[in-house]
């Protein structure tokens, strides 16, 4: 678009109800929703300002200005562009302006009414913060001529600086477009006038604007929009030569100056230009010849149906649409010579394209991963053809990808393999709870490029260790992804690295892997990318050993005097209701009531806090996208069942020994069912205790009668199986999203078990009234700690948990080696009743501690190091 | 002189010292339920503790104390400890009555401690804090009604009002509208303070810092830094510039990006690091000067100071590093219509 150059803006018009019957019909019927398309329509098609106007007599526009700019602010993809309040009511303006937190521009004000209401409202907009259209309108009336726009424009200019301290570049002058070829013969010079007077203006008031409607101008030629648009593109285009900056235009619709037929165009000019005195005829005689059918219908949805098909595919691909995949597919395939190439050219581009735009942070990744599910339908598609041919595929490199042994957690390495394909990468995905000598001959036998581990559990980098020194000892050189969520650049740089002599990389997330694995297998720049690498490394190696503790240590002994000391004496411990072990069933629909969303919501790489973040700029629309269909999951898993969720809980009479718990099994306390052994603060605390979980618990001489309660939930018994079937269906979209959903159900349900017990089962909370929110954010009494977390670190006290509940044989949740619990999506923990009892972290410990425990779980030093890593310095 | 002048001069000549935390000062002090109601509310009838602002009336000294440790540190202004005092934020404690008064005091305590350590070579001054308040002018609290607000512009305009008196009546030199996370909120503040400069007859030099919430480099309104200074250059202020929400390493950027287009003075007070898992802040007095002598010598700073989790120990350790550096010079940009919705748009 020629207007559209650099020095002009585009002020979109199609917001205002005076000027479009569609946008007042929608502001009448309230149909706000629609109202906010035209105006997002407005910014897609280029408007950098919009016009907002509501000044229609049947309306509250005060009411509807406030109500259209309120919702406005929460749509960021239209309120990223300035906002410019078009009423000729002050009471509107000023209702609109409360309402915007940028500076937009108002429109307008002017002498009309005098000096003193156009220096007051001058004043107001100068303490709201807004720039402002002045018209060219005074005491006695609308400026018509070249000489009084100009004498009118001055005037205000001189008072706006002198009286009021404007600044000028906050001036905006309107020196009023009229209709011209009405067939009157003064309305003639009317376009050229205004043309005249924008020169003057820009050569004699420094730093102001100028701006116009455009549409008036054409207002004869009202039917024909060929003709109209003409009339705007040559009027600008002379307009903006003599300094016009701004038009409210429709952004979607101006004709380019030169893409005018010569005949029109110099018919045309002729009128703005008030050439001829019988311009107005001619242009009349010849308008019906180009009077087509301006009106072009916005059929958007459906007009990708009609483009060539590479251009479909790229389409479906970036819009993950899998409506037409295969017919489409198939046409390619026709079109193609093979129907390898149908892969390797139109595909593959696409995903290019989405790869690009990703990488561009301009696509999320549900997207994505919706965009790997078309990519994976079309190319199973096309397998049976391929398998006639056998051709070897041409890909960016092979990976091998795994999560450790013991481990069974894997929506973030699926996640990452999702994202590799769609950059072209071939991925063997060897699954969870994978042994090393596993992944290494795989390795071997299918000549990967690269070996990707991921590990949630602390056990798991452990095992990361492990085959970074197997695969230094068995000779390979191929590089080395460490992933998952207890995996750091730290710890991939302290433990695993230096046992690796080849690329060892930590990926933090997925759209990093992209540009690690594209590094890492460039021939050319590997061995520099390599290098680097090290010095990275060896840096953090650095840093790690000078970094002082923060707060120095203290000795068991120490730490044992400074413990906690709970308050018994305002506290009786209560009773449980129902001492034992029971079994807890609960459906999906109670359960949804009770999910935390905002870790969902993560689990896919968008980053916010629940509810906020379905209005967040960014990443907004899809999230709400990305909540509809985790809803939509929720609703088909209540119809089908496929996932249950079960859970198990119990409480004891129990008593703090030492920094363990005795469980015993009964109230006379006479036979220990298990002892639950806990680690205690190690630093120096100036203000505060050094915590131990046990604590928590009376001690036994005390001679005080305390409990505690066990639990272990799942929502996800079922939950590999349904992702199976989405895998073999080629969506992996929703064979993670079932994993996440499921995760979401096992915090859920441990929530809801919590509350169970604080108000029922145990009871000691019996008037508990607490919301969602409210739970989320712990307001209630007592914790419920999870082994594997940072009050109580150590992974194999689940096991007690495991043997007090008989959780496997009960409800079928199993402990690997490493006790990672099996479904992934499960949650184990204690629990603790007592008001004072709160959540800690224990960090580092020391080798008195460390020898103490392990005389206390019954193990060796060299055990019980593996299993307190983590605790201790590395 | 005046101590707009004072403020003005001083501002040519060197880097400008602003103190650090109040709240993290103040838990230090432990304070309990009846510390907090004093004699005065022991009565009152809901729970007060954590309401930092009342303590200017029930232990001013405790806030004076604090006020006068920071100027022993080097301070050439301290905030007053009125950040909550609004009739809008203190409704959480049913207090909002008290808010003017809770002002007056907060300005005055500030004041006798300024004055104390003021001298002819080293003027300290008193900026009259007015917060963000609790709520939002545009941002929706309710997720299924995007257009329902919960504070309107007139509300907030009232409550900074009333406020801003309060800070006047009690000596402020300085009004600072400060971690600014809806920049509707802060152009209430600005409509407010205009008001009162003019009815009063009085002008105080204002300063601005708004807060950038997380690594999207926007605040929580959406905005970026450079559209939200277009949003608030009308105040006309005496500095612009960023505090709170992020540390020193992560702020840095958004510092740049201000300095580049601010045609005042620029402030920055960040936050010692990002909070850890207990809710503290770990970068110590040292590392953050380190972070602190790099900006000043990029010339990227006029006043500088601590948000969240600074001590004494950070603001000593600033003076320390900023002694001798030059202050950021004033760069005057073209004149040009710059406009902003979330993005900025300068023509």
């Amino acid at each position: 678009m020629s207007q559209a150059s650099q020095n002009f803006i585009n002020v979109g018009e199609r917001t205002n109800v005076t000027g479009s019957a569609v946008f007042k019909k929608l502001i009448l019927n309230e149909d706000y929703e629609a109202a906010l398309d035209v105006a997002r329509q407005q910014v897609e098609n280029g408007a950098q300002i919009i016009d907002i106007n509501m000044d229609e007599a049947m309306l509250d526009s005060e009411a509807a200005m406030v109500r259209f700019l309120n919702l406005i602010a929460s749509e960021p993809d239209i309120s990223r562009v300035p906002i410019m309040i078009d009423s000729s009511k002050w009471s509107v303006i000023e209702a609109g302006l409360k309402c915007i937190q940028g500076k937009a521009i108002v429109n307008s004000i002017s002498l009309k009414e005098g000096e003193e209401p156009f220096l007051r409202q001058a004043k107001l907009l100068k303490r709201y913060g807004a720039a402002a259209v002045v018209m060219a309108f005074d005491e006695k009336g609308q400026a018509d001529t070249v000489e009084r726009r100009f004498a009118i424009c001055k005037r205000s200019y001189d008072l706006l600086l002198e009286q009021v301290g404007f600044a000028p570049e906050d001036i905006i002058f309107d020196p009023n477009i009229f209709a011209v070829a009405t067939g009157i013969e003064e309305h003639n010079a009317y376009a050229l006038d205004f043309i005249e007077a924008t020169r003057l203006i820009k050569q004699h008031l420094p730093y102001a604007s100028v701006s116009g409607g455009l549409s008036n101008v054409s207002f004869s030629f009202r039917g024909n929009n060929p003709v109209r648009e003409a009339m705007h593109s040559v009027f600008l285009y002379h307009a903006i030569q003599a300094g016009m900056d701004m038009a409210i235009v429709n952004a979607g619709q101006l004709a380019v100056y030169d893409d005018i037929p010569v005949e029109l165009r110099d018919a045309v000019e002729d009128v703005i230009l008030n050439r001829r005195d019988d311009a107005t005829d001619r242009l009349l005689e010849i308008a019906p010849k180009y009077q087509g059918d301006g009106k072009e219908i916005a059929k958007e949805s459906q007009e990708w149906r009609s483009w060539p098909v590479n251009k479909r595919l790229e389409h479906a691909l970036v819009k993950g649409i899998t409506d037409f995949i295969e017919e489409d597919t198939e046409a390619a395939r026709q079109a193609a010579e093979r129907p390898l190439h149908v892969i390797e050219g139109p595909l593959m581009d696409g995903m290019n394209v989405v790869g690009d735009l990703f990488g561009e942070g301009k696509m999320f990744l549900p997207q994505v991963v919706k965009s790997a599910r078309v990519m994976k339908r079309a190319v199973a598609y096309l397998e049976p053809y391929i398998e006639k041919e056998k051709a070897a595929g041409s890909s960016n490199g092979k990976i091998l990808l795994a999560t450790v042994k013991g481990d069974v957690h894997d929506i973030g390495k699926n996640i990452v393999g999702v994202v590799l394909q769609c950059n072209n990468f071939e991925i063997i995905d060897l699954g969870v709870m994978v042994p090393c000598e596993k992944i290494l001959q795989t390795a071997r036998e299918q000549n990967v490029d690269m070996i990707g581990l991921s590990g949630l559990i602390t056990p798991s980098l452990d095992e990361m260790v492990h085959v970074a020194k197997e695969m230094q000892r068995q000779g390979f050189d191929l590089p080395l992804l460490i992933g998952g969520a207890t995996t750091s650049k730290a710890h991939t740089a302290v433990k695993i690295e230096q046992h690796y002599a080849h690329p060892t990389v930590y990926v933090p997330n997925a759209s990093r892997a992209v540009g690690v694995c594209q590094k890492l297998l460039n021939p050319v720049n590997r061995a520099a990318y390599h290098t680097e690498l090290k010095a990275e490394y060896e840096t953090v190696r650095l840093q790690h050993v000078r970094k002082k503790p923060r707060t120095a240590p203290v000795t068991l002994q120490q730490a044992r005097e400074n413990s906690f000391k709970p308050d018994f004496t305002d506290y009786t411990p209560v009773t449980p209701k129902r001492l034992g072990v029971q079994q807890v069933e609960v459906d999906i629909a109670t359960l949804r009531d009770y999910i935390d969303w905002t870790p969902f919501f993560l689990t896919w790489s968008l980053a916010g806090k629940y509810p906020r973040i379905l209005q967040d700029e960014v990443v907004g629309e899809e999230a709400q996208k990305l909540f509809a269909d985790a809803n939509a999951m929720l609703d088909s898993l209540l119809q089908s069942g496929d996932i249950v969720a079960k859970g198990v809980v119990g409480l004891f009479a129990a008593n703090r020994h030492g920094d363990d718990i005795e469980i015993y099994a009964d109230e006379s306390r006479k036979q220990v069912l298990c002892v639950s052994h806990h680690l205690r603060q190690q630093t120096e605390k100036s203000n505060a205790a050094n915590y131990c979980l046990s604590d928590f618990v009376a001690a036994k001489e005390t001679g005080i009668a305390d409990y505690i309660g066990a639990f272990a939930v799942t929502g996800g018994i079922g939950e590999d199986e349904l992702a199976a079937k989405y895998t073999a269906a080629h969506d992996d979209y929703h064979a993670i999203m079932v994993k996440a959903v499921a995760d979401r159900l096992a915090e859920a349900f441990a929530e809801y078990l919590h509350e169970r017990v604080r108000k029922d089962i145990w009871g000691y909370a019996a008037d508990e009234a607490l919301n969602n929110e409210d739970l989320i954010r712990e307001k209630y009494q007592g914790i419920r700690p999870a082994p594997g977390y940072a009050a109580c670190p150590e992974h194999t006290e689940k096991q007690a948990i495991w043997d007090l509940l008989d959780v496997e044989q009960r409800i079928g949740m199993k402990l690997t080696e490493s006790y990672a619990m099996w479904p992934g999506a499960s949650v184990s923990g204690w629990y603790f009743a007592h008001p004072q009892s709160r959540y800690f972290a224990v960090a580092q410990i020391q080798q008195d501690q460390l020898q103490d425990y392990a005389t206390r779980k019954g193990w060796d030093v060299t055990t019980a190091k593996k299993w307190l890593a983590p605790n201790l310095n590395l | 002189m005046s101590a707009e002048q004072q403020l003005r001069d001083a501002l040519l000549q060197r880097i400008l010292l602003l103190d650090g935390a109040m709240g993290t000062m103040i838990q230090q002090y432990k304070l309990s339920e009846a510390d907090y109601r004093g004699e005065r509310f022991k009565d009152w009838h809901s729970d007060v503790k954590g309401n930092n602002d009342l303590l200017v009336l029930t232990q001013p000294q405790i806030i004076e104390a604090i006020h006068c440790a920071y100027l022993e540190a080097g301070a050439d202004i301290i905030e007053t400890n009125s950040f909550n005092a609004t009739t809008i934020s203190m409704a959480d404690y049913d207090m909002q009555e008290l808010a003017y008064e809770i002002n007056v005091a907060a300005a005055q305590v500030a004041r006798r401690a300024a004055d104390k350590f003021s001298t002819p070579r080293k003027p300290r001054f008193v900026a009259g804090v007015l917060g963000p308040t609790n709520r939002t002018a545009s941002i929706s609290p309710d997720v299924n009604d995007p257009g329902y607000r919960n504070v309107s512009f007139d509300q907030l305009n009232q409550a900074y009002q009333q406020a801003t008196e309060g800070l006047i009546e009690g000596g402020a030199d300085i009004i600072l509208i400060e971690t600014i996370f809806d920049t509707l909120n802060a152009k209430a503040a600005v409509f407010a303070v205009q008001e009162v400069f003019e009815r009063l007859g009085k002008t105080l030099p204002v300063m601005i810092s708004g807060t950038i919430t997380d690594a999207s480099g926007r605040t929580l309104s959406g905005q970026t830094d450079e559209a939200f200074y277009y949003s608030l250059r009308h105040a006309n202020p005496v500095s612009f510039g960023l505090n709170c929400a992020l540390g020193p390493d992560l702020l840095r950027q958004y510092v740049a990006d201000v300095s580049e287009v601010a045609e005042c003075a620029v402030s920055a007070h960040p936050n010692a690091g990002l909070p850890n898992e207990f809710g503290e802040y770990d970068l110590d007095a040292q590392e953050m000067a380190g972070h602190i002598r790099e900006w000043a010598e990029s010339g990227l700073l006029n006043i500088v100071g601590g948000c969240c989790g600074t001590t004494p120990a950070h603001i000593r350790a600033m003076a320390d590093v900023i002694y001798g550096i030059a202050p950021r010079k004033i760069p005057t940009p073209a004149r040009k219509m710059r406009l902003a919705g979330l993005e900025p748009f300068v023509h």
